[in-house]
């Protein structure tokens, strides 16, 4: 079972994950250059040097290995709560999964972080992972009791917990971005649409590979 | 009776309980493997990861 759970999860988010790398490669990518240039421009007037890691090829190559890597523990976290829940994994099922951990990942979080381009301005970075993290792990609870849950007291704890992370939510950086405005509006729609096809591919391809998996220990 | 049901829940079924550790397993993986690309903080892990990180939303720099 742990073998076969694996192996589903490794070939559904390395699939997954290299459409949503190419994907990336077209839409997020260059916007992120883009507002690097900026960026570069501020920093070589402020004097201070600036410079990217990674550039060209490698660059790429990077950026797709991490996202293959994100991919991976999407497609692992959906099969893990599928087994938990008691549910069938099965293509469909998988992928409204996915979308309802996109719910929580992607439109609660950027509610109150939105999706930044580099140079934007910013905040202590760990207060904002906290609270990333606690936004995403409540409101899936919460998601998962309002949508799984019969009883009434379940359903007010469910809106609760998708409700309260947002009263918590960090202060915003004053205003002092070096991307302009029209750039950073492009990204955050372009990030939230790539994170919903990460999350939906991963779920959805973590069920087929799974199915057909099935389907071979039958024939075997 | 209650003796017996709570032998009943005591003794989960083995395939139930195969399904709980792997999840268990997939679990931790997929959190450890999101957590590097997202969110460790190892400058070279950061550089080679800067650019999903932005493009997935993970809240970086």
């Amino acid at each position: 079972m742990i073998a076969r759970v694996l192996t589903t999860g490794l070939i559904a988010g390395l699939v997954a994950g290299l459409a949503v790398a190419a994907l990336q490669h077209f839409t997020t990518t260059p916007l992120i250059l883009a507002a690097e240039v900026y960026e570069a421009a501020q920093h070589a007037h402020d004097g201070a040097d600036a410079g990217a890691a990674f550039s060209g090829l490698s660059r790429t190559a990077a950026t797709s290995a991490a996202t293959i890597a994100v991919s991976i523990g999407y497609a692992l976290i959906l099969l893990a709560a599928m087994l938990l829940s008691g549910d069938a994994i099965a293509p469909r099922r998988a992928a409204l999964w996915g979308a309802c951990a996109f719910a929580a990942t992607g439109l609660a979080t950027s509610l109150g972080l939105a999706p930044q381009l580099p140079g934007m301005a910013e905040t202590e970075l760990a207060a904002r992972q906290i609270w990333w993290l606690a936004t995403a792990l409540s409101t899936g609870a919460g998601l998962f009791a309002l949508l799984r849950l019969d009883s009434t007291a379940a359903k007010i704890v469910a809106v609760a917990l998708i409700v309260a992370p947002h009263f918590f939510a960090p202060q915003p950086a004053t205003p002092e971005s070096t991307a302009p405005a029209e750039l950073a509006a492009r990204f955050a729609a372009a990030s939230l649409a790539v994170q919903a096809i990460s999350w939906a591919l991963a779920g959805a391809l973590a069920g087929l590979v799974w199915r057909l998996q099935s389907r071979q220990q039958e024939l075997s | 009776m209650n003796a017996k049901s709570s032998a009943t829940a005591a003794a989960l079924p083995s395939s139930r309980l195969e399904a709980l550790k792997a999840a268990f397993v997939a679990l931790t993986l997929g959190f450890g493997l999101v957590w590097l690309a997202g969110f460790a903080y190892p400058e070279s892990v950061h550089d080679a990861a800067h650019d999903t990180r932005h493009a997935l939303s993970f809240p970086c720099h």
